[in-house]
């Protein structure tokens, strides 16, 4: 009597417990998934899917459901717009995304106003996890690639002088003064700062390089967007003999992307740059999720830093879940954010409870030619980076 | 300083080869047929698409690459041109502007649908790679190589323009366009031919700025404001006009940038807007 | 080449003061939408801030024939304006900023088209294109005041009247961007249906016959010109002020197609072609993006490049003839 009673409860129980608890998670994706910045919405999507794909029976019963949107053109408008629906009509738990960062900025009122989390999976520029509390950030900030690689290029390499190059727009500045403060504090001396056009210029970039050249620097530091600007700069280095005129080329990893890095040829062998990741990095984790990532998109398809970013958004969204027992309400999934920690294809990494951006490790990185095609080789490693612009209270990251 | 002002006229020359290149066929076609092409960006686009796939997919040497992808992508736009272009001769410029817009939009979605989104690259041959040492000083010798093919094909437009039966009735079709039908030139198959040989050398113009500028889908449009200043600045139907627009173009672009980075892209919009306040016809258009 | 316009289509429709009973439709229709769509007013709000656009640029393409590419400078004047005065100078109020916002466009619209609307045709265009370039670049230039390529942020519009806050889904502000353009719509009207107006379709049609008959050619085209650039300023003012966010996209050569592309889609010349045009490019966009945010612009494309080739006059243009073909049957 007495134990069939207790059997009764406990079917009772699990059928609670599976069938009317199984929530379904809702995500807004805002990415660029057209236009000029369609390959890093590419990149994003399959980091993401790629996670939920290996990991969506950990938060069973949970599910969760994905609604894309493209954000067009980076003026913040279309964003905005994708975000208040995604958040009046389609009522999503969390958003995330977010590839420039004017959409992001443009889009954190709308977070605070909804109390809807919002994942930075890329824009980069300091001070954007300032605009909201609702707002966490998985990828980087400029600074912190920017100042490991000027103390790097100063101390290590024995750089007395550099030259500053960059495409002259926000994310460009902050890895520009960045490197500028890194560089001089460990006794560098940066002699000129040129500003190499913006996003959207056709990127011949000789003219500036020929600068550069006659300049005469011991090192060049380079930022320009992943993508296109990338593989010219590499080109343009090599085709004036610049390295040959003992100029080194260094810069944040933006300038090689895994992507995009067989694309560059031989013009990339030697560049040292530091970055939160490669897709050589040679550790389970990352051997693991490379070798799932060319299984679900092909050998020619190679993860980069953007694609990883995604990877590592919904890892923090399923943690989120788990914790939460799919119960997504705004202010608690901050605070489970707050506390994430996650070893992830790029090494450790964890969200500083205090200013919602990312910790992670910076890795110096040589290219070098490996057989036919380009590798990236880790020469140096610089553990859990914070943002240096908040560190020091630079400009806006210092209000 | 001398050194500088070398390297600003030698890399403003190279640029402005690619200029050239690309935009000698829009400027010709449109002083033609008074045709808003705002597509023949397509066309460079897809020749550097062809160029890629051919060196990537079947290991087709770079310099037999671009005659082919010339060959290839003039013969495509023949299609384009009979099924989009020729029913909209005798209409507005306006509805020139919007189907063209539009072909280009389709132009983007279709090349990202087979191509992906990621800027391509080529490996250039070994001999075109690193410098040249002219004595003095050293050049790099890609853009060598792309100025000596800008001349060689300035050369062979003139050529053809000045000294053959066809050139004489494309340069009489462009003056007068009644006139020209009247004597018993047709001018739609001139046309057809014109157009196909502009998309051709854009083609090549494509394919030789994957090196320099990198390839995507979005190249159609980027590049587009830079083709229709030296057609505008050069004078429609102006082989010469466009030729002098681009080397103005490029070369003040080159100096501007390597002298006053911060005003980066400033100079050359500033030249275009003073060059047609004073010539609004171009340096070498007709009056109308 | 054959006219942009066809004459005969603009000058009887709204040449009349008279109001047509179908000019009714397309008010009540937006009038509807927080009804009948209360869930897309976002898109609500983007659709009637293109329609505002879109009518300037016809009052200056389709009345006065003068074709840019340039227009987005404008409406960038009226964003940058709008918005630079709630960010810098905590000026919160929005009708006083869409005044201004109007008011700075005029400005820039005046000097600009005193310079370069002595010129037509290619040279125009790329002189419209190539100014609006410039002053995206001295935005850029001037970053820290407008924000530059990453956006201005602070602005803070006050709720309008003190009451109606532009809440999250954005009721308040549709309402206010209808009344604007409705207040809009009734200027443009009554400026193309008068004698100044009319003397605008006179130099679209034959400048030099306009000439002959001693009209101020250059003067009027310049009063024109200003008008619609106070209006394209209000757009951008809207804009901003919707959504409390300006970069330097709102000067870019996309924005300038777009809205040319709008204007010929409904069909130039019409003042009502706007509003479809607008309609249609805007919520096609939006659905197709939904559908497939990679490729959505082939549709996009698709649509431009039949509605040339199979409709003459623009989408207004099949809707004219479908009506004159009934009245036909109908005696």
């Amino acid at each position: 009597m007495q134990i069939r009673h207790a059997l009764a409860v406990g079917v009772l129980a699990v059928a609670v417990a599976a069938g009317a608890e199984a929530k379904s998670v809702k995500i807004g994706i805002v990415a660029t998934f057209s236009g000029n910045g369609a390959e890093f919405g590419q990149q994003i999507e399959r980091g993401y899917e790629l996670y939920r794909k290996l990991h969506a029976n950990e938060i069973a019963p949970h599910t969760v459901e994905i609604i894309k949107r493209d954000s067009k053109r980076p003026d913040g408008a279309e964003a905005k717009n994708a975000v208040q629906e995604l958040i009046t009509r389609d009522k999503v738990d969390v958003l995330a995304g977010f590839v420039f960062s004017p959409d992001a900025m443009s889009s954190a009122p709308l977070a605070t106003q909804a109390k809807v989390p919002m994942i930075i999976m890329n824009a980069g520029t300091a001070w954007i996890p300032k605009l909201s509390p609702y707002i966490a950030r998985v990828s980087f900030s400029m600074w912190q690639s920017g100042y490991v690689m000027g103390e790097y290029a100063a101390a290590t390499m024995k750089h007395k002088t550099a030259i500053i190059g960059i495409t002259d727009y926000p994310p460009g500045k902050d890895s520009a003064e960045a490197f500028k403060r890194g560089f001089e504090a460990k006794g560098g001396q940066v002699v000129d700062t040129v500003p190499m056009g913006g996003p959207a210029e056709v990127p011949d970039f000789t003219p500036f390089f020929q600068r550069v050249k006659d300049a005469k620097p011991n090192a060049f530091y380079v930022f320009v967007p992943a993508g296109n600007h990338a593989a010219a700069v590499a080109k343009t280095y090599a085709n004036l003999g610049m390295r040959a005129a003992g100029i080194d080329l260094i810069g944040p990893g933006d300038i090689t992307p895994d992507n995009n890095l067989q694309e560059m040829g031989e013009a990339a062998v030697g560049i040292t740059v530091v970055h939160h990741y490669s897709a050589d990095y040679d550790t389970p984790e990352n051997k693991a999720f490379v070798k799932a990532w060319k299984e679900a998109y092909g050998a020619n398809s190679t993860p980069d830093f953007m694609g990883v970013q995604g990877y590592d958004g919904m890892a923090a969204i399923f943690s989120a879940i788990k914790k939460l027992d799919g119960n997504m309400d705004g202010d608690k999934v901050m605070e489970a954010l707050k506390r994430w920690k996650f070893a992830s294809p790029r090494g450790p990494i964890a969200i500083n409870p205090e200013t919602r951006d990312i910790i992670q490790n910076e890795y110096v990185h040589k290219i070098v030619k490996d057989g036919a095609r380009l590798k990236v080789s880790v020469v140096g490693k610089v553990d859990q980076v914070k943002d240096q612009c908040v560190e020091l209270k630079v400009g806006r990251c210092g209000q | 300083m001398l050194s500088a002002a070398v390297s600003i006229l030698f890399d403003g020359l190279a640029y402005a080869m690619i200029l050239f290149i690309i935009a000698v066929g829009l400027s010709i076609t449109m002083g033609l047929m008074n045709f808003v092409n705002l597509a023949h960006g397509v066309f460079a686009m897809a020749g550097g698409y062809a160029t890629v796939t051919m060196i990537r997919a079947w290991e087709v040497p770079f310099l037999a690459a671009l005659p082919i992808a010339f060959v290839l992508v003039g013969a495509a736009s023949v299609v384009f041109e009979r099924l989009l272009y020729a029913p909209l001769y005798r209409r507005s410029e306006l509805d020139q502007v919007l189907m063209t817009i539009g072909f280009v939009f389709m132009a983007i979605a279709a090349f990202t649908y087979f191509w992906g989104p990621n800027p391509l690259g080529i490996e250039v041959p070994r001999y075109l790679k690193g410098q040249v040492d002219l004595g003095f000083r050293e050049f790099p010798t890609y853009r060598l190589f792309m100025i000596a093919v800008g001349f060689g094909m300035i050369l062979a437009l003139w050529l053809v323009f000045e000294r053959t039966l066809l050139g004489a009735r494309i340069r009489a079709a462009v003056d007068n366009r009644r006139m020209a039908q009247s004597l018993g030139i047709d001018v739609g198959r001139l046309f057809t031919l014109t157009f196909a040989v502009g998309s051709g050398l854009a083609a090549v113009g494509g394919g030789l700025a994957v090196e320099l500028i990198g390839l995507r889908p979005t190249f159609a449009i980027q590049y587009l404001v830079h083709f229709l200043i030296v057609v505008a600045v050069g004078g429609l139907g102006s082989i010469r006009g466009a030729f002098l627009a681009a080397l103005l173009l490029g070369i003040i672009d080159t100096a501007g940038k390597y002298v006053w980075p911060a005003g980066g892209g400033f100079f050359i919009y500033a030249i275009t807007v003073v060059a047609l306040l004073i010539k609004p016809e171009g340096l070498y258009g007709k009056r109308d | 080449m054959a006219s942009a316009i066809d004459p005969a289509a603009a000058v009887p429709r709204l040449g009349r003061a008279r109001w047509h009973w179908a000019e009714a439709l397309p008010w009540l229709a937006l009038a509807a939408v927080p009804f009948v769509f209360p869930g897309y007013l976002a898109l609500g709000c983007q659709v009637i801030v293109m329609i505002l656009f879109a009518l300037s640029l016809d009052l200056i393409l389709g009345y006065a024939g003068i074709i840019t590419l340039g227009h987005a400078a404008l409406f960038g004047t009226g964003a940058y304006a709008a918005g630079m005065l709630s960010a810098h100078l905590g000026w919160n109020e929005p009708i006083t900023g869409l005044l201004v916002a109007g008011a700075a466009a005029a400005a820039v619209g005046f000097v600009s088209g005193w310079f370069l609307l002595r010129y037509h045709g290619l040279a125009l265009l790329m002189l419209t294109l190539a100014t609006a370039i410039l002053l995206q670049e001295l935005a850029n230039t001037l970053a820290p005041y407008t924000g530059g390529y990453d956006g201005l942020l602070g602005i803070a519009i006050d709720p309008i009247f003190g009451r109606f806050a532009n809440d999250l889904f954005r009721q308040n502000y549709y309402v206010y961007g209808l009344i604007v353009l409705l207040a809009a719509f009734l200027i443009a009207r009554r400026v193309v249906a008068s004698p100044f107006g009319q003397s605008l379709v006179g130099i679209r049609e034959n400048v030099k016959r306009m000439h002959a008959i001693g009209a101020p050619v250059h003067g009027r085209l310049v009063a024109i010109y200003t008008i619609a650039a106070a209006m394209a300023g209000v757009a951008g003012g809207l804009f901003a002020q919707i959504h409390a966010f300006v970069t330097l996209q709102v000067m870019g050569f996309q924005l300038s197609g777009a809205v040319l592309i709008v204007v010929i889609l409904g069909g130039a010349g019409r003042l009502y072609g706007a509003f479809i045009g607008a309609a249609i490019y805007v919520i096609l966009e939006d659905q197709l993006a939904k559908l497939s945010p990679e490729f959505w612009e082939f549709g996009v494309g698709l649509v431009l490049v039949a509605t040339v080739l199979f409709a003459r006059r623009g989408l207004l243009g099949i809707a004219e003839d479908l009506t004159a073909r009934l009245r036909r049957r109908t005696p």
